[in-house]
């Protein structure tokens, strides 16, 4: 998930100019390897932009799976049964994993996990809008999975194929675990909407919360996309964030249906010359609003995570000199 | 079910639960991303055994989610605060250790079941007793913060040791039956194994001081209630209702 671009809209597309600068027949053959679907590796030749693009992308994956831990860790202790807390530190846990698998294939591109995450903490990269919002209630814990990892599934889906070979591979193991989660958080949705009336209502509250946002999980339209045409030429997207928004809204609508709850949007419609739903538009105002920082609980999520690792600091120097002093020892005998 | 045979059962369901849930504290929040991961993966371990003990107690949820500090039954160490990571290491050390050595012979426990959950969680627990011994050995002979810390962290948990090793009128007879694991018999070789990890971080072993004990009668400390607070909302501020 994680992948739309976040950049402000204002900032023009990555030219094709740029691109004069690299070797015409190295671009050439590149770009035909990329356009027959073989996988581009760490020591093959990119272009510069091609190479700038993927970190930025892989990094705020990675970022997003991090600071994703947040939102969900906040229930973890008040998990309401033993099974739900196990099933949530299993989730939480994986997307700790997925967080790893993306800095490691990041790395492949010269960039290392530190200085990804510096970026993070000074602001200058960014991580997806969503885990901008608050969980008040046990119910966004059900909304976050059925609604977040369902969007992050169709986004992911794709990206098993995308050109670069390391995010591929990462994408395959990640995709397997998602579907799990997203499973876990629909049957908690589906326990409170048969509920308690209180539950019923934190259901259908924590729903029209998590709805508009997770439209905007799949990142601004097509025609306000600075990247997207580029992205998709080089095989880094593989569908555009109308597509994809099209498709949630198709996948998810009748799950909602299932169970009783109301998509919050008066507009919704089964269109049937299309064979889709037609939908209200997306408050792209408060999207960069979010992207520039203002949501609700921006300023924790940092805070968290820029205390996390600096109240570490200590820890990760033992480590690293308890390992230094390891390899004199070894050295010395 | 005879009651001296499900008080066992929370004992040692209540300390796994209660570790649990004190680690799952850290998820997100941990020095570093593999620690992240190492610490949610043993409290989900420990969630775990801790659902399988209270099962043979009775209803687990009712259990971990319906009893108040005088009925829980764990053994004051895991109630300690996370502190620092060195703090949470040492309760880790302390408990871990003398946690595989008890499910090691509980393994070959009378009652099938105990010794069932007791032959699976021992694989875990001891990755756990590992995990702790490593970061005691990288922290105490690390830099001179760490050993600070490392030195101060077993300061505040050593006088939770002894508890561990208590014998009381209703362990006896479990006891007697080959039910229950006799932790004095585990004494000696948990001293042999913290003794000899605590060499390996080039630190002392700390003086002998008075044990603070109360925890499996529900004399507990005052961060008990918090902690309960905290797991217990849902379920007591909706009561009667599935999750
Ligand atoms: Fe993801
Ligand atoms: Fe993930
Ligand atoms: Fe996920």
């Amino acid at each position: 998930m994680y992948t739309t671009e976040l950049e402000d809209k204002n900032k023009k597309p990555a030219p094709r100019e740029v691109l004069v600068a690299e070797d015409p027949a190295k671009l050439v053959a590149f770009e035909a390897r990329v356009a027959a679907d073989e996988f581009i590796e760490p020591k093959d030749w990119m272009p510069a932009a091609y190479r700038k693009t993927l970190v930025r992308q892989m990094s705020q994956h990675a970022h997003s799976e991090i600071v994703g831990m947040l939102p969900e860790g906040n229930w973890i202790t008040r998990a309401p049964s033993l099974r739900r807390k196990a099933v949530l530190l299993a989730k939480v846990q994986d997307e700790g994993g997925h967080g790893l698998y993306l800095y490691a294939a990041a790395e492949t591109l010269g960039t290392s996990r530190e200085e990804m995450i510096e970026a993070l903490h000074s602001g200058r990269a960014k991580y997806s809008t969503i885990f901008n919002y608050p969980t008040l209630t046990w119910a966004d814990i059900g909304a976050i999975g059925w609604l977040v990892d369902g969007a992050a599934i169709l986004n992911q889906v794709p990206l098993q194929r995308t050109s670069y070979g390391p995010y591929a591979r990462a994408m395959v193991k990640i995709c397997k675990e998602e579907s799990f989660h997203q499973r876990q958080g629909f049957e908690i949705m589906t326990v409170l909407a048969g509920g308690s009336p209180e539950q019923r209502r934190m259901a259908q509250d924590a729903l029209d919360r998590w709805w508009w946002p997770s439209l905007m999980m799949f990142g601004p339209p097509d025609d306000n996309s600075p990247n997207t045409a580029q992205s998709i030429r080089w095989r880094i997207k593989r569908e555009t964030n109308d597509e994809l928004r099209q498709k949630f809204v198709d996948v998810t609508v009748p799950q909602a249906d299932a169970i009783g709850l109301k998509v919050p949007d008066p507009k919704l419609a089964w269109n049937e010359a299309r064979g889709s739903y037609d939908f209200g538009p997306v408050d792209w105002e408060e999207f960069y609003a979010v992207v520039r920082g203002e949501g609700l609980v921006a300023k924790d999520r940092m805070k968290a995570r820029v205390a996390a690792w600096e109240d570490g600091a200590w820890v990760r120097e033992a480590a690293t000199a308890h390992a230094a002093k390891h390899v004199v020892k070894a050295a010395a005998e | 079910m005879d009651r001296a045979l499900s008080d066992y059962a929370m004992r040692l369901g209540d300390d796994s639960l209660i570790l649990g849930q004190r680690l799952s504290e850290w998820c997100g929040h941990a020095p570093m991303l593999e620690l992240d991961l190492s610490l949610a993966n043993i409290g989900l371990d420990l969630v775990g055994q801790a659902t399988h003990f209270l099962m043979l107690a009775g209803d687990a949820d009712r259990l971990a989610f319906h009893r108040d500090v005088l009925d829980f039954k764990n053994c004051l160490l895991v109630e300690q605060p996370n502190g620092d990571f060195a703090q949470t290491i040492a309760r880790q050390f302390l408990f871990s250790n003398w946690q595989e050595l008890q499910l090691r012979e509980l393994s070959g426990s009378a009652n099938e079941t105990l010794a069932s959950i007791a032959a699976k969680a021992v694989k875990e627990v001891s990755y756990h007793a590992r995990f702790a011994n490593e970061w005691v050995v990288r922290l105490g002979d690390g830099t001179d913060e760490s050993r600070a810390r490392m030195v101060q962290a077993l300061e505040w948990m050593w006088r939770f040791g002894d508890e561990l090793f208590d014998v009381d009128a209703q362990l006896d007879p479990l006891i007697a039956e080959r039910i229950a694991v006799d932790p004095r018999e585990l004494r000696a070789e948990w001293e042999a194994r913290v003794t000899k990890t605590l060499a390996q971080a080039t630190l002392d072993v700390p003086v002998p001081r008075r044990g603070a004990r109360g925890g499996r009668m529900g004399h507990h400390s005052e961060h008990l209630g918090h902690l309960l607070a905290t797991m217990q909302f849902l379920p007591r501020a909706y009561p009667g209702t599935v999750w």
